[in-house]
């Protein structure tokens, strides 16, 4: 008996480091509505600094004062990040913020490095919670009590602050309403810079108080950022205690699973978020989103086919593109044919997100699974690689039929982290069931036959798919199916109204996206000669949306920019520097700031202007657009 | 749309620009890939181990007088991203061999590419039994003791333990996996009388201690098998301590005495563990000495077992280039096979039969002195010792 209190005790101790992290990122989302990527960083700024603080001050009085000195060290950057970065793009499209804080993320995991170097750190015990406590002949830390403690604490502190000060009503009212706070004189700028600081602070100081009990190393940020996400959304956006139960649900339902499951830790924590979604869309203690209050058509340029002109030059660059193979070498093809394949796969979640209004997390689980599919079949039916490559992608047909059928029922971030959730729960399938998927060593030996194993060949295939692909979605934009599917992404409400069946709709874009993928996976699998669970992993989940998001996502075909720039940066720096992701992230950030409706997005905008100066440019298009905030 | 031209273009010279490379025709170059920015305790003491052969080679005139160049890649952690970085080593820089590697999952992706493309490749780092065994190639030889290996040295010590109750602890993936499956085996072959009483799998670089720690103690088990390593094992050694789960049991660990991850530990090192590592304080021989003696002057800092593996490495490279006085693939292979050659462990071979090195590892126990972990006891275990009969390794792997 003794055994079990002291289970739960513990994870309460672990519930309580989870829900400090979460609370602050579950503030900002609520408010600001930025999916603050880089809150995982700001947890691990704040252990670093602290770990070089207490090793600097000595005492309990040292100690502590280094934990809270930490915290208010990175609230401070997060205030900068704020002020000078967030600030310029709250007027971008949804998830642009994402991108920025990716971004961010990027540059701290190389910065970290520089700074503290690449051991492990291991900081100081807290004086005076060094030892355990016996409880029935089992040892409880002291320090996870003092967690234990904590936890509670800082929900009441929050609760107060929340109920009791002008400040909170005024948070409260705009992750209520924000457009109504903000109308009623409000000063939306230093309430968000405030919430920011708020949150980070909370952030940092989950990461400052694991330096008792952790080692502080330049990959916690990634360790703590998905899972934290997951606490929130399972406790309802914005809601603190929702945050805190949520927090408690998981570490408990950890703790005692794996004394049954002792493998059940990697994936546990997706499960219980597909489960509570499914069943309560909106989390355990979360309302409904109030609907939106955009005006459709103000904030995006109505979309339209390709002009006799533009069509042109589309084509000419596709030549220019064929004719890689007369000059280039063998390695400049490969990597023309994984740009090919990332363009693929870009354009399909590009066309969830940017045509279906759907933003998938978990969009590599169908690219993935088109992959597998082709490993089975060439692997185990020994099928010859037309055949594969022809039904390889179905897997991902039917994975998308399966997960949509449950996604499409939710919409915003829920959509997005149920989506995450299934991505997750496949990628543990082909991590954990050895015997079949062979695990993390992944399946090997998947070379394409010889009529397309010349890297020339190779890229002819993959550009011509990748071309098909483009041409197919975007004749599906214009298509009366393409106008229904915009409709639900413009206005549920207006669309259900004129009797468009709103979600078969999704559902059915949500399959084409997830097949289209699934084309994506299976020449990638071919490529690479090998798939990996990787393949199926939210690091690809969030390359896919960097590359829509860069390319604009407002756009028709911005993915194809987007993957382009991306993929071909990427490659290029990771080969030409041991910095790659401080050049890539600071390129993410810089881009963010210049190009706030990314690439294409932006040169479209500077097409309209020109088009606007001269006269004879089309009345509808020349008309001001404004933002409707 | 327009702008797709410019940015293939663009894209394509910046590719191009990246290609032209200072290393001059008649040098012999080889690639090398490795983890560096996902895992840089590891990988920086590497590359500053295969810096120095580098530089000790071409001290001494080169490879049969030609100068030996590394040209050296990220894959940052990803099977994928490693094959690009194989792929331009191989078709735009034209290099002699591939080497490196520390993941299991990116040692194998990069075999199966050499493989595929009839390369040679060197695998440094990556433990998996499968890279020379069951998913073996020609084209592919390893230099560090495999999961196997470094399993059986730490049964034979383990196995004269009186502890009858074992569990386990070990990440989540294939390398804790096959470890914990090749120890149990070769324990319980040694000794049927021991009971499995529990397993742990907590994710790799995710483990919730607390939990993990108090669940083993719950099982009461009178040893414990530990396969976990970095953050991981921090945060067990020290709800470990403080929850008394090592006390008055017996712990086997794997790689605990490396210096990469015994170091952090500090003051925190938990007495008396039976671990495989690397305690270059204590080694006395001169083929060691010598390498110590130029690695700290070099670098001012200590070797940590990386820097053995990136030295031996490349030293191996260069031996192997020297025999075959070629860079013909076949010919590589040829002259690896059954290659002997100084290392700082001593002379190691490649096997003909596998394309495993002999490269030993140090056995010993964990202790504290002056507040840091060291390696203590230790001995020198040497890998031909602890490699399966020629019979049994002939079934294992594939035929060419």
């Amino acid at each position: 008996m003794a055994f079990y209190v002291v289970q739960f005790l513990t994870g309460l101790a672990s519930a309580a480091s989870l829900f400090l992290v979460a609370s602050g990122l579950s503030i900002i989302f609520g408010v600001t509505r930025i999916v603050n990527f880089a809150h995982g960083a700001f947890y691990m700024i704040g252990a670093y600094i602290a770990f070089t603080l207490t090793e600097r001050l000595s005492g309990a009085f040292g100690f502590w004062g280094s934990i809270v000195l930490a915290a208010l060290a990175v609230a401070l950057i997060g205030v900068i990040v704020e002020m000078v970065l967030l600030r310029r793009i709250y007027h971008a499209p949804e998830l642009f913020q994402l991108l920025a804080t990716f971004g961010l993320t990027l540059m701290v995991e190389d910065l970290v490095v520089l700074i503290w170097g690449p051991d492990d750190l291991v900081g100081r015990r807290a004086p005076g919670f060094k030892g355990a406590i016996d409880f029935f002949g089992q040892n409880i830390p002291s320090y996870d009590l003092f967690l234990i403690v904590l936890g509670p604490v800082v929900l009441g502190i929050l609760w107060l602050l929340f109920q009791r000060t002008r400040w909170g009503v005024l948070v409260r009212a705009a992750t209520q309403d924000r457009d109504m706070v903000a109308a009623l004189g409000v000063n939306q700028k230093w309430l968000f810079t405030s919430v920011f600081a708020v949150g980070v602070f909370l952030a940092a100081l989950g990461g400052a108080l694991q330096i008792p009990r952790d080692a502080v190393h330049h990959a916690m940020d990634l360790r703590i950022i998905v899972e934290v996400f997951v606490v929130v959304v399972i406790g309802g956006l914005g809601s603190i205690v929702g945050a805190f139960v949520a927090a408690v649900l998981v570490s408990e339902l950890n703790a005692f699973g794996i004394l049954i499951f002792p493998k059940i830790s990697i994936i546990l924590v997706f499960l219980v978020m597909a489960v509570v979604l499914i069943v309560r869309p909106w989390g355990l203690f979360g309302k409904p989103e109030a609907a939106a209050r955009k005006t459709p058509g103000l904030t995006v340029n109505p979309w339209r086919p390709l002009t006799s002109n533009e069509r042109l030059a589309a084509l000419a660059a596709l030549v220019v593109a064929a004719t890689l193979p007369l000059f280039a070498g063998n390695y400049a093809l490969t990597v023309g044919s994984e740009i090919a394949v990332f363009v693929i796969f870009a354009v399909s979640l590009h066309f969830l997100m940017s045509v279906g209004g759907l933003a998938s997390f978990g969009h590599a689980a169908y690219f993935g699974l088109g992959a597998y599919g082709i490993a089975f079949l060439a692997k185990m039916a020994g099928l010859p690689m037309i055949v594969c490559l022809l039904l390889g992608p179905l897997l991902g047909c039917m994975g998308a039929a399966v997960f949509g059928f449950f996604a499409v029922q939710l919409s915003g971030v829920y959509f997005a982290m149920l989506t995450l959730a299934f991505a997750q729960i496949v990628w543990s399938i082909a991590f954990q069931w050895v015997s079949v998927t062979g695990g993390d060593n992944g399946i090997l030996g998947l070379w394409p036959s010889s009529w397309a194993a010349s890297p020339s060949h190779f890229y002819w295939l993959a550009l011509g798919v990748a071309a098909l692909v483009t041409i197919a979605l975007r004749a599906m934009v214009f298509s009366p199916f393409g106008y229904a599917l915009r409709a639900t992404r413009d206005s549920l409400l207006r669309s259900e109204a004129i009797g468009i069946d709103a979600k078969r709709i999704q559902w059915t874009a949500f399959v084409i996206a997830g097949t289209t993928a699934g084309i994506g996976g299976a020449l990638f699998a071919y490529l690479k000669g090998s798939v990996f669970p990787d393949n199926l992993g939210i690091s690809l989940s969030v390359d896919a949306l960097v590359m829509v998001l860069l390319g604009g996502v407002e756009t028709v075909s911005g993915a194809v920019i987007g993957a382009i720039v991306y993929k071909a940066l990427n490659i290029w720096l990771v080969s030409q520097t041991d910095l790659s992701k401080l050049v890539l992230g600071g390129f993410i950030v810089l881009i963010v700031v210049v190009f706030p409706k990314g690439i294409v997005g932006m040169l479209e905008m500077l097409v309209q202007r020109r088009r606007k100066s001269s006269p004879p440019g089309s009345p509808l298009l020349a008309k001001p657009i404004e933002s409707a905030e | 749309m327009r702008a797709r031209n410019y940015f293939v273009g663009a894209a394509f010279a910046l590719l191009a620009g990246g290609m032209a490379h200072s290393a001059l025709a008649q040098d012999i170059k080889i690639g090398e890939i490795n983890s560096y920015s996902l895992l840089p305790a590891f990988t920086e003491p590497y590359r500053k181990g295969w810096q120095l052969a580098v530089e000790e080679i071409n001290a001494a005139g080169g490879i049969n007088g030609k100068k030996l160049v590394v040209i050296s890649k990220d894959d940052g952690g990803k099977p994928a991203d490693a094959q690009t970085a194989a792929n331009e080593l191989v078709s735009s820089e034209g290099v002699a061999m591939l080497a490196g590697t520390f993941l299991s999952n990116i040692g194998l992706a990069v075999s199966d590419f050499a493989n595929q493309k009839k390369v040679f490749f060197l695998a440094a780092e990556p433990l998996t039994d499968a890279i020379t065994w069951s998913k073996g190639n020609k084209y592919t030889f390893r230099l560090r003791p495999s999961n196997y290996m470094q399993a059986a040295m730490l049964v034979e010590a383990a196995s004269k333990l009186p502890a009858k109750r074992w569990a386990t602890i070990a990440p989540n993936y294939e390398y804790g996996q096959s470890a914990v499956a090749v120890f149990k085996k070769l324990m319980s072959a040694k000794r049927p009388d021991i009971q499995w009483v529990d397993e742990q799998w907590p994710p790799q670089g995710k483990i919730d201690a607390g939990p993990v720690v108090q669940a083993v103690a719950a099982a009461n088990p009178e040893a414990i098998l530990n396969v976990t390593f970095g953050a991981d094992l921090v945060k067990l050694v020290r709800e470990g301590n403080t929850r008394g789960l090592f006390k008055g049991r017996e712990v086997v660990s794997f790689l605990t005495g490396e210096p990469e991850y015994l170091d952090p530990l500090k003051d925190e090192t938990p007495e008396g563990w039976i671990v495989t590592g690397y305690p270059w304080y204590s080694i006395k021989t001169p083929e060691h000495d010598a390498f110590l003696k130029a690695y700290q002057a070099k670098y001012n800092d200590y070797p940590r077992l990386g820097s053995i593996v990136g030295y031996q490495t490349i030293k191996s490279a260069a031996a192997i280039l020297a025999k075959a006085g070629s860079t013909d693939p076949e010919k590589l292979i040829a002259a690896a096979e059954g290659l002997s050659m100084p290392s700082p462990f001593g002379e190691i071979t490649f096997r003909k039969i596998d394309h495993q090195s002999t490269l030993g590892a140090f056995v010993g126990k964990t202790a504290l002195k002056d507040g840091k972990g060291v390696m203590v006891d230790s001995s020198y275990k040497k890998g031909a010792d602890y490699l399966p009969s020629d019979a049994e390794v002939a079934k294992l792997r594939p035929k060419d």
